[in-house]
């Protein structure tokens, strides 16, 4: 996914010379090559993420439109205030990138994974947020965000929801996608854990469980209708993501079923459960270990039906 | 006895004003921070007269220098020298720190025509004017990035990654000014964190150096057109201040960041500002 939005920030940038890319001193062999084209629209601000933030307020505030890449927490944690304070109380035209959402550096431990991004940048008023599942999503949604001025943060996973585009379809912001009908349950998932989404949906199927599947790439602003569909027309919801139950998908999708009187059959938060992960393993292996793989999807919407 | 009244020709006169706006801004408002407005009065006063091409006809004009009051909770002093520079009424600063007032206790520029960053947490401003200035160099346009800081706020290690950031990139179309009054919020700088050797601090980050007395508007004019460094460096301007300046029961004393002036308080401050009143040749 990250490939894919560096090519697609590539190519906005060739045609928009005021398109900068700032990196915390990450994306090794990754931005070489935009780096090499664009030396004038790259800036390298060392390892020191504050200040890369800063600079891209900076920059925004003086035409120019911004991307701050770095790994998991250091574009959004580590400079939160700067986020807040300098891009988004100023409507500055900055993306904040983060490669390596949930789970995606998963041998790293527990500073490289990103399990509250979600929840927190949410919070922060005039900011969207949006996590694609798959190399197209993003490709539609970077080139969508570059259209559109304004603060963004981008959440890319290393893994991928493993659903290709089918004809004509394009990925929008405040828009879900529709993966799968289906009337006994609604799985709703954010970014690439849509895989696993898609292979509970099967293993329900055995036991003639119909699933439908939401995907989730925009989490603001958000597709508030497609839920309450799903609440209506389906026996209930489970949110599934690669984050903390607290605040994120979860919290999004509660809150709007609660506050537009729709209550589902029934209601569960699949992700991580106000823990620090403590081991390491891929990202496969996590999943499974904090309970949010295909298989402990599947058991939770039997156990709930 | 004649009147002069162009605080724009003369920034001592435009120092003052700033200084009686915020005494009264802040005993209306009961609001914090008098001291450190009084600090850095002249230092606003001489940007705003002297050094800075803005046009208040023209306050989003592109090609502007950048202003950025790093130390927000002066904010009672910028929006004062605004509105002497002619960005709007000074009536308005009447509205400052009240119910439903966009002229809040740190800087926002939100409805504020003149004010390029909202600020008011420490360490931020270096870093956006940085990026405003490494904008510039870019575009090839010759504007240039003027931070003003306080001394307390170098505290913060953010300072120091722009710091470093603008030497390295040779930003010399950015300009920061300390107002070094040695006072920060709770004792003596020097008995919190030590800036000193400050300058040097400064040089080993790449930056060009200057030294002023802060409220010797002359001197710090030549200071400040010393920018840009001929060696490409960016520049910074210590002024050397006087917490409180202007009113002899503010002067120097850590209790002014926070107190005041109220009653007996507020007379008294206001006859020692209308005693030393530029706008008065006594000659």
């Amino acid at each position: 996914m990250r490939d894919a939005f560096i090519a697609t920030l590539t190519e906005h940038a060739r045609k928009n010379p005021r398109i900068a890319l700032i990196t915390g001193d990450l994306g090794f062999g990754v931005l070489t090559k935009y780096a090499e084209e664009l030396p004038g629209q790259y800036v390298n601000a060392g390892v020191a993420e504050q200040n890369m933030t800063a600079i891209a307020a900076g920059m925004a505030l003086s035409g120019w439109q911004t991307y701050t890449y770095s790994i998991a927490n250091f574009t959004t944690l580590r400079c939160l205030e700067q986020i807040r304070n300098d891009v988004c109380y100023h409507d500055a035209d900055v993306t904040v990138v983060s490669v390596g959402g949930g789970f995606s550096y998963g041998q790293l431990g527990m500073s490289h994974f990103a399990t509250e991004d979600l929840a927190i940048l949410r919070a922060i008023p005039n900011i969207r947020v949006v996590a694609p599942s798959e190399e197209w999503e993003t490709q539609d949604l970077a080139a969508e965000l570059a259209a559109t001025p304004g603060p963004a943060y981008l959440r890319l996973d290393k893994g991928r929801g493993g659903i290709a585009r089918r004809e004509g379809e394009v990925a929008r912001l405040g828009k879900a996608r529709l993966v799968r009908e289906g009337s006994d349950v609604t799985l709703v998932s954010i970014g690439a854990i849509l895989k696993e989404c898609i292979g509970a949906a099967a293993e329900l199927e055995k036991s003639g469980i119909s699933t439908r599947i939401l995907s989730i790439s925009s989490l603001k602003p958000f597709d508030e209708q497609s839920v309450l569909d799903a609440a209506r027309e389906t026996g209930g919801i489970i949110t599934v993501e690669e984050h903390s139950v607290i605040g994120g998908l979860g919290g999004t999708v509660a809150e709007t079923l609660l506050e537009n009187g729709a209550q589902p059959g029934f209601f569960r938060r699949v992700g991580l459960k106000d823990q620090y992960p403590t081991v390491v393993g891929d990202q496969d292996y996590l999943r499974k270990a904090y309970g949010m793989d295909a298989a402990s999807i599947a058991a939770i919407a039997r156990a709930a039906l | 006895m004649t009147l002069r009244n162009d605080p724009v020709a003369d920034p001592a006169i435009m120092a003052h004003r700033i200084r009686k706006h915020a005494l009264e801004m802040t005993s209306r408002g009961k609001s914090s921070h008098i001291g450190s407005v009084m600090s850095m009065a002249d230092i606003l006063a001489v940007l705003y007269a002297r050094v800075l091409n803005v046009d208040p006809s023209r306050p989003e004009d592109p090609l502007r220098d950048r202003v950025i009051l790093s130390k927000g909770h002066g904010g009672a002093g910028i929006y004062a020298a605004l509105a002497e520079r002619g960005f709007f009424d000074p009536e308005l600063l009447k509205g400052h720190y009240q119910n439903g007032s966009i002229f809040s206790g740190h800087v926002s520029h939100k409805g504020v025509p003149g004010v390029d960053l909202s600020t008011g947490s420490l360490g931020h401003g270096l870093g956006v004017g940085t990026g405003m200035a490494l904008a510039a160099k870019r575009m090839n346009e010759t504007w240039r990035a003027f931070v003003v800081m306080s001394d307390g706020e170098c505290d913060e290690g953010s300072v120091w990654e722009a710091a470093m950031f603008a030497g390295h990139h040779k930003l010399s179309n950015l300009i920061a000014i300390i107002d070094y009054n040695k006072i920060q919020s709770l004792a003596p700088v020097a008995e919190t964190l030590a800036l000193e050797p400050f300058a040097d601090k400064w040089r080993a980050f790449g930056w060009a150096v200057q030294e002023s007395d802060g409220h010797d508007v002359a001197a710090l004019e030549a200071a400040l057109r010393t920018a840009p460094d001929s060696n490409g460096k960016p520049t910074v301007v210590i002024a050397h201040t006087t917490k409180g300046k202007g009113v002899s029961f503010m002067e120097d004393a850590v209790l002014w960041h926070y107190r005041t002036a109220q009653g007996d308080e507020l007379e008294a401050a206001r006859a020692e500002l209308a005693a030393i009143d530029p706008e008065i040749d006594h000659a």
